[in-house]
């Protein structure tokens, strides 16, 4: 095995090429932050792009910034910071789930479409990503999109590749969209909802029009771990985000509060530390590593699905983001099974809807089970077909997503 | 404008594909005779017309399921079509094609206001959705100017805009899930209540597709609460350069406007002679600038907007002060189209988008060409997020005035894509600008568009002719290929 670490994008593409003529598969990665993410590798080479790492325009007043790949996402926030400009979509930072190192790169994030809290009001990844260059498993160079906001010229290959985690081309340039930061936060929260309750009441938030820009549920165990001072000993936390221009967040702030019934109050740099610490999944970082899912489903189904599971594995421990959207559930080692529970995680998901990914366990259980939610045979069928015609002998990322055959 | 050639064998078996059709789809259903086919012989883009074969109106997703599979087990081609109102020739038929249409698809399926969405059926108007859900203060976002015929199957196909995408994005941004069939007559679900895909994210290329990758049956739709509070200003400005600059300098104090639209003097006078909003008659330019939220923010921001107005030489700011004026302020921008059109026979509605900054440079050239070809254009446009809408003044009437008006309209799309911009904004690709595509992509990237299109519809039987320069032939993709430069097909017929 040989570690290719090219410091532009023509290396890059000679890589590619040499690889596709030769047969040679690649495990395509960024900062390396997210490598356990999805099945082991099986490639026979590492192309390490973190050394392709510039931005190439960023002009704050078009709201669009273009930048390679291997780009650390911590140097463009800076840039961001310094223009009062942010990413919309809250790329969270995951590094303490899987104890890796250095820093992820804004090629990796798109390549597995990670959002934060903000999601729910501002869309996901994928929804700021406006256009690209990539090579294929061919060897190819294609580009796709552009760099505007307003685009339908064609198919939206931008959609196609976030999420794709590499394994249909290797981004090299890619065009963001940014948004102003601002100027204001503060969330408000209350204490000892049980998790329907909660949920329902965060629907209701959302469906005000308060523009609630995160919102989270934090039953007893993981409330303990939020990190709030003050709170009370074994009790629920419900709490909702709002942000903008500081006479709107006065407002939006104490029409929630009366809402909710609040008692718990964050004020900007608090309520950004919560936020930041909700995103990395840190009210359920176990030392024990014990198998952590990451579940998407109806989010007002979220409280059940997490109570199923719980029927058949009562260490099972959860919490909402996205008002239920996005339920992670840790189920630490003593009932720890062979197979990280899978079947009760994909039975209580499938009556509801969504998808759950295995994003922690040893690399043997991953090898084993089903990382991703499995699809529909059809839907299978035609992610296949799309992965031919990119990367007919599956050189890119073999077996991230699946066996590789 | 160039379509493939029909095929003599399906053409001489169209009563026996009727007849296939009338057992799938029973009663009136299938359209068959002239005179009643004549009525989907166009799109919104009337220049173009062609008689289909058959039209066909199925009332169930299985019906779909069975046509499709029918069509693909035969080699008919099939063009998708919802209200018919795309601006770029997407649901233009084919003489050998059977028009599937949507429009007995027209249930609200689901309100399901916990979990802001609905689910709707694709025949169902875009306006309908909003109104069906705004007892409940929801709302559904997009809301492209035909947004009171147009289908939401359509949306989804075109990946419609509207004047607030700037804010609340584009349909791709507000579709959470799909059901849909597939040339070969499978259902699939694509997305739900859920967010994101765990994935490959099907339901992120379908949008947009413009018909050519399957066939949309349900749409599972992002409801929005409604603001509490909306105002508008009402800005005149000495130039347009000067309003491209305020509208750079609204996004760089950090304010997204829910609508920022600017229209030229010519459109101006054209809607101000039509509605009488008071719009300003001395102004070269006239921005609008919409703010929403609670009303402690928008009052905040109104500010700052006339401020900034107020700098970059605004000769006159008006600010709504209750619904109706700015409804007022509205009226003019949203009747534009109709008001240009009295000026000429026809007009031809380009929609490039560009960089912000460029906008200033671009309206001048656009004047240049314009006077060139011989043409008027006013231009009407989401400034916000630079999406041009320059409108071509022709009479069709006048011998090679049509000709000409494409021909201006495909300089200024050109003159996008140099800027740094793009052939389209949120009217799609369609006929109309296909053969343009070559301007913004090379073959190899059009390779790799068309490699999606073989995964969904390897024997391009869906929507044929539409979007893509030329015809694409899988088998050919499939192979690993060829010296580098050389034309990939040479054989292969151009549109």
């Amino acid at each position: 095995m040989s570690e290719f670490r090219p410091t532009d994008v023509v290396q890059v593409e000679e890589i590619l090429r040499w690889a596709a003529s030769e047969k040679q598969s690649l495990e395509i990665c960024g900062g390396g932050t997210k490598r356990a993410w999805g099945r082991p590798s099986v490639a026979a080479h590492l192309l390490n792009l973190n050394a392709v790492a510039r931005v190439i325009d960023y002009d704050p007043a078009e709201l669009v910034l273009t930048a390679t790949a291997g780009t650390p996402m911590s140097d463009i926030e800076l840039m961001l910071e310094e223009n009062r400009q942010m990413w919309a979509f809250e790329p969270p930072d995951w590094r303490s789930l899987w104890g890796s190192q250095g820093s992820s790169t804004i090629g990796g994030a798109i390549a597995c479409n990670v959002s934060g809290p903000r999601r729910i009001c501002a869309g996901a990844a994928r929804d700021h990503f406006l256009g690209f260059t990539a090579i294929n498993g061919r060897g190819e160079r294609w580009k796709s999109g552009g760099k505007v906001v307003k685009n339908v010229t064609g198919y939206d290959m931008c959609k196609l590749q976030s999420g794709a985690f590499g394994t249909l081309s290797v981004l090299l340039e890619l065009s963001l969209r940014v948004v102003p930061k601002p100027d204001t936060e503060c969330s408000v929260g209350i204490e000892g909802l049980a998790d329907a309750e909660a949920i329902a009441l965060l629907s209701r938030a959302l469906n005000s029009p308060h523009e609630v820009s995160a919102a989270a549920h934090l039953p007893e165990a993981s409330a303990a771990r939020s990190g709030i001072d003050g709170l009370a000993s074994r009790t629920s936390l419900t709490i909702v985000r709002v942000e903008g221009p500081l006479p709107s967040v006065r407002f939006r702030a104490g029409a929630l509060q009366e809402m909710l019934r609040a008692t718990i109050s964050l004020e900007q740099s608090a309520s950004r530390s919560f936020w930041k610490r909700i995103g990395q999944v840190q009210p359920l970082l176990n030392p024990e590593h014990a198998p952590l899912w990451r579940i998407c489903t109806t989010p007002s189904a979220a409280p059940a699905v997490l109570k199923s599971i719980q029927a058949s594995r009562p260490t099972a421990e959860g919490f909402y983001d996205w008002a239920g959207g996005l339920l992670w559930l840790e189920i630490p080692s003593g009932d720890n099974g062979e197979d990280a529970h899978a079947p009760a995680v994909r039975r209580a998901v499938a009556s509801h809807g969504g998808h759950a990914t295995l994003i922690r366990a040893p690399d043997c259980m991953r090898t084993r089970i089903a990382v991703f939610q499995p699809e529909a045979a059809g839907i299978e069928a035609l992610k296949q077909r799309i992965k031919q015609g990119f990367d007919p002998h599956s050189l890119l990322n073999p077996g991230r997503l699946h066996e590789a055959t | 404008m160039k379509m493939p050639v029909p095929d003599e064998k399906i053409l001489a078996r169209r009563l026996k594909i009727v007849q296939a059709l009338g057992q799938i789809v029973p009663g009136e259903g299938v359209i068959d005779s002239e005179s009643e086919r004549r009525v989907y012989e166009s799109d919104g883009l009337t220049a173009y017309r062609a008689l289909p074969l058959v039209v066909v109106l199925p009332e169930t997703t299985g019906q779909v399921a069975e046509v499709l599979r029918y069509c693909h087990s035969s080699g008919i081609k099939v063009v998708p079509r919802g209200a018919g109102t795309s601006l770029s020739g997407g649901a233009l038929p084919l003489e050998d094609g059977i028009v599937l249409g949507l429009g007995k698809f027209k249930r609200i399926v689901e309100i399901d206001a916990p979990n802001r969405c609905a689910v709707v059926q694709p025949g169902v108007t875009n306006l309908a959705i909003t109104q069906a859900v705004e007892s409940l203060g929801l709302y559904y976002a997009p809301d492209p100017s035909s947004q009171i015929a147009c289908t939401i199957g359509g949306n989804v196909a075109e990946n419609s805009g509207g004047v607030h995408c700037l804010k609340y994005g584009l349909t791709t941004h507000n579709v959470i899930g799909i059901e849909m069939v597939t040339m070969d007559g499978e259902i699939l679900r694509l997305g739900g209540k859920h967010y994101d895909a765990a994935n490959y994210d099907l339901l992120g290329v379908m949008v947009g597709s413009e018909g050519l990758l399957g066939v949309v049956t349900e749409v599972t739709v992002r409801l929005l609460p409604k603001a509490s509070t909306a105002r508008a200003l009402l800005i005149g400005l000495p130039s347009i350069e000067q309003a491209g600059d305020c509208v750079a300098a609204i996004i760089a104090a950090g304010i997204i406007p829910a609508g920022m639209e600017m229209m030229d003097r010519l459109a101006v006078e054209a809607a101000e002679a039509f509605v009488h909003a008071s719009y300003p008659l001395d102004a070269e330019a006239l921005l609008i600038v919409e703010l929403d939220g609670c009303a402690a923010e928008v009052d905040h921001l109104v500010d700052v907007v006339h401020e900034i107005a107020l700098t970059h030489g605004a000769t006159s700011c008006r600010r709504s002060e209750n619904d109706i004026e700015r409804l007022l302020f509205w009226a003019g921008r949203k009747a534009a189209f109709p008001a240009v059109g009295r000026l000429a026979p026809d007009y031809y509605c380009m929609d490039g988008t560009i960089p912000r900054k460029r906008i200033g440079e671009v309206l001048k050239r656009i004047q240049e060409l314009a006077a060139r070809y011989r043409l008027p254009v006013a231009n009407v446009f989401h400034a916000g997020d630079g999406n041009l809408h320059p409108l071509i003044l022709y009479d069709a009437n006048s011998p090679g005035e049509l000709h000409r008006a494409e021909a201006l309209g495909n300089d200024i799309l050109r003159l996008c894509v140099q800027v740094g911009g793009v052939l389209t904004g949120e009217h799609g690709v369609g006929v109309e600008k296909r053969d343009l595509m070559n301007v913004m992509f090379t073959e190899t990237d059009l390779e790799q568009q068309q490699r999606l299109k073989c995964a969904f519809d390897a024997d391009s039987l869906l929507n044929p002719g539409k979007m893509f320069p030329q015809l694409c032939r899988c088998a050919e993709l499939g192979r690993v290929h060829v010296h580098a430069g050389q034309h990939r097909f040479p054989d292969l017929p151009r549109f």
